[in-house]
């Protein structure tokens, strides 16, 4: 009998870390700016998807940020809502608020919580940090879309612990069965949830093999190349009438060397300045 | 009840491009006539009660206004996060209809009995709760929930019951109904016991003991007023519900008065479930007998309080 999880295990050692660019840089430093704000924050699951967002807000979604509630712009569920520091530097550096919130992150007056609040921050779609819920809004919005003829595309994050959650799978039958080639399911598969690597905690392989039996069509891409990243999105949809999902494999605490691939760093609070410059050092310039 | 309530949400359907229907694996021929005519509103969407209400909370934020109908249980307990984080928290226009609510399904056992969902769903900010009391009722109560702007969960009772509303007193969300005027006593109902309750009144008033009853149709908000404003008239306040006495409609009387009218707290008497899982199968009405909540057991823990035998909850 074939190992498909050994198989695909193995196909996924081919991602080898690329050098990060000055924008890559930048939008990490906006990542700790806000976490010296908040004087706490998941870093290492921000860090991991800071490429994912770049190129979906740069160069893939259709999105006015003075116009946040733009009808036809293309709709973007954070489901791994305690990665929303990534979320937050991207939608500063576009305009959508005030970089200044981001020095209040987490404050009692912030708008920015520790959890992305639809109702409170301009360009958050939906409230999330409940793990396992944006799939089937996603689904609902998908749908709501083909009823109206509309467009536009919504494109959701995950995390890779976070599909531990069954919803999450429930969502993708409903997906597969509404054939929503509108929706795009991006796993920022860092390969590390909060208390171990996945492959211990809970084994997600065959993943590849997992969403194409629920009816996705299927690619897996570096998550922190942004050419591939810009490649992948640009031949969205990749089957017509099949759900997109984008395996993206993702390094935690990507850009920090010394928080790289460890658990430590999932969330972190109670920095001293010291390790604030540690890591802007890490960063680079 | 449920075909009433369904039937009318297929009219508000015709009339209203914005509702869809999101059912989860229901009965054979349930809504033909809405999947035949409106199949693209139409949505029956397996055994998967989180996704059931993320998708309508999706559909919701594009304008959308669902109806999403399953078995109380499974649309309470099983997708609770669902229902205070996607529709609670965005404060989202779905319209959660909940197939036998209380001890309906009294055969079936524990698992299908929904008797804390009142207690579960009124702790929820921005849920609006509903337990009509008979069919008539029903067909009353639901084209207004097409444009209540917030989450809101329909109980219904087993088919077939009782008719005690009147189309007389009208409906409106939020404002209970004085089914029959205080006396002495006043019973506050929810649902089916409000039918009980009528019963308890009629045999108490044949003894000579004026007994009201207030129909409580919407258990949160509540109508609080009704009830502060009758206290001073009444020596004894009683609350009926086919649910568990933690948390529903017997503990939001009694908030009330602990708040607003803390020297009435001791002229309550709670009727309700004990805080027990059903041990018995049968009927719901055996299971309504088991538990003291028919009209002739009503009538009696009532008179055992006004001649100082009862023990009284408060």
């Amino acid at each position: 009998m074939i190992n498909l999880a050994a198989l695909e295990r193995e196909a996924h050692s081919i991602y080898e870390p690329v050098a990060l660019d000055s924008r890559s840089r930048d939008l990490r430093r906006l990542v700790v700016r806000a976490l010296v704000g908040g004087g706490r924050g998941h870093l290492g699951s921000a860090l991991s998807a800071i490429e994912i967002l770049r190129v979906l807000y740069d160069d893939v979604m259709a999105h006015k940020p003075e116009q946040h509630k733009w009808e036809d712009r293309d709709r973007f569920l954070l489901s791994k809502g305690h990665g929303c520091l990534a979320q937050y530097a991207i939608l500063a550096d576009h305009g959508y608020f005030s970089k200044a919130e981001l020095d209040r992150f987490c404050r009692f007056d912030g708008i920015l919580g520790g959890h992305p609040d639809a109702g409170k921050v301009p360009g958050v779609e939906a409230s999330t940090g409940a793990l396992g819920h944006g799939p089937s809004i996603a689904v609902g919005m998908a749908v709501a879309a083909k009823l109206k003829g509309a467009a536009h595309r919504i494109f959701v994050v995950t995390g890779d612990g976070e599909i531990n959650e069954g919803s999450v799978w429930e969502a993708a039958m409903a997906a597969g069965k509404h054939k929503l080639d509108n929706l795009t399911i991006i796993v920022d598969y860092n390969k590390l949830q909060s208390y171990e690597r996945t492959e211990i905690v809970q084994d997600l392989e065959p993943l590849t093999s997992k969403w194409e039996s629920f009816g996705f069509a299927v690619r897996n891409v570096d998550g922190h190349d942004v050419e591939g990243l810009r490649r992948t999105f640009a031949t969205l949809p990749f089957a017509s009438g099949r759900p997109n999902a984008v395996i993206a494999h993702t390094i935690k605490s990507r850009g920090v060397a010394h928080a790289e691939g460890d658990p430590a760093w999932h969330h972190k609070s109670n920095m001293t300045a010291a390790e604030i410059d540690g890591i802007l050092q890490a960063i680079g310039d | 009840m449920r075909k009433t309530c369904l039937d009318v949400v297929y009219d508000l359907a015709k009339q209203d491009e914005r509702v869809v229907f999101i059912g989860s694996d229901l009965g054979a021929g349930t809504l033909d006539q809405f999947r035949d005519e409106m199949p693209d509103r139409f949505f029956m969407e397996g055994v998967s009660e989180q996704n059931l209400i993320g998708m309508a909370a999706g559909l919701a934020m594009e304008g959308f206004i669902p109806y999403v109908n399953t078995i109380a249980t499974f649309i309470t307990r099983r997708c609770y996060e669902q229902l205070a984080v996607d529709l609670c928290l965005h404060n989202l226009p779905v319209k959660l209809i909940a197939n036998g609510g209380g001890l309906v399904y009294a055969p079936l056992g524990p698992t299908h009995l929904a008797i804390e969902d009142i207690a579960i769903l009124r702790a929820l900010p921005r849920m609006t709760v509903f337990a009509p009391c008979d069919k008539e009722e029903m067909a009353r109560l639901v084209p207004q929930t097409l444009d209540l702007s917030g989450p809101c969960y329909i109980r219904l009772a087993k088919g077939g019951d009782e008719i005690v509303s009147d189309a007389a007193h009208g409906f409106e969300m939020g404002r209970a109904i004085m089914l029959r005027q205080p006396g002495k006593v006043l019973i506050v109902g929810t649902g089916i016991t409000s039918t009980r309750a009528m019963h308890a009144a009629k045999e108490l008033a044949d003894e000579g003991i004026e007994c009201g009853v207030l129909h409580m149709h919407t258990v949160k908000p509540m109508d609080e007023a009704a009830i502060l404003s009758r206290l001073d008239d009444v020596e004894l306040l009683v609350t009926v519900e086919e649910h568990t006495l933690v948390g529903g409609l017997g503990s939001a009387v009694g908030d009330l008065l602990l708040d607003k009218a803390p020297a009435s707290v001791s002229r309550l008497l709670r009727l309700g479930i004990p805080d027990v899982f059903a041990d018995k199968y049968g009927t719901q009405d055996e299971l309504l007998e088991y538990y003291g909540l028919q009209g002739p057991q009503i009538a009696q823990s009532i008179r055992d309080v006004l001649n100082g035998a009862g023990e009284q909850v408060a």
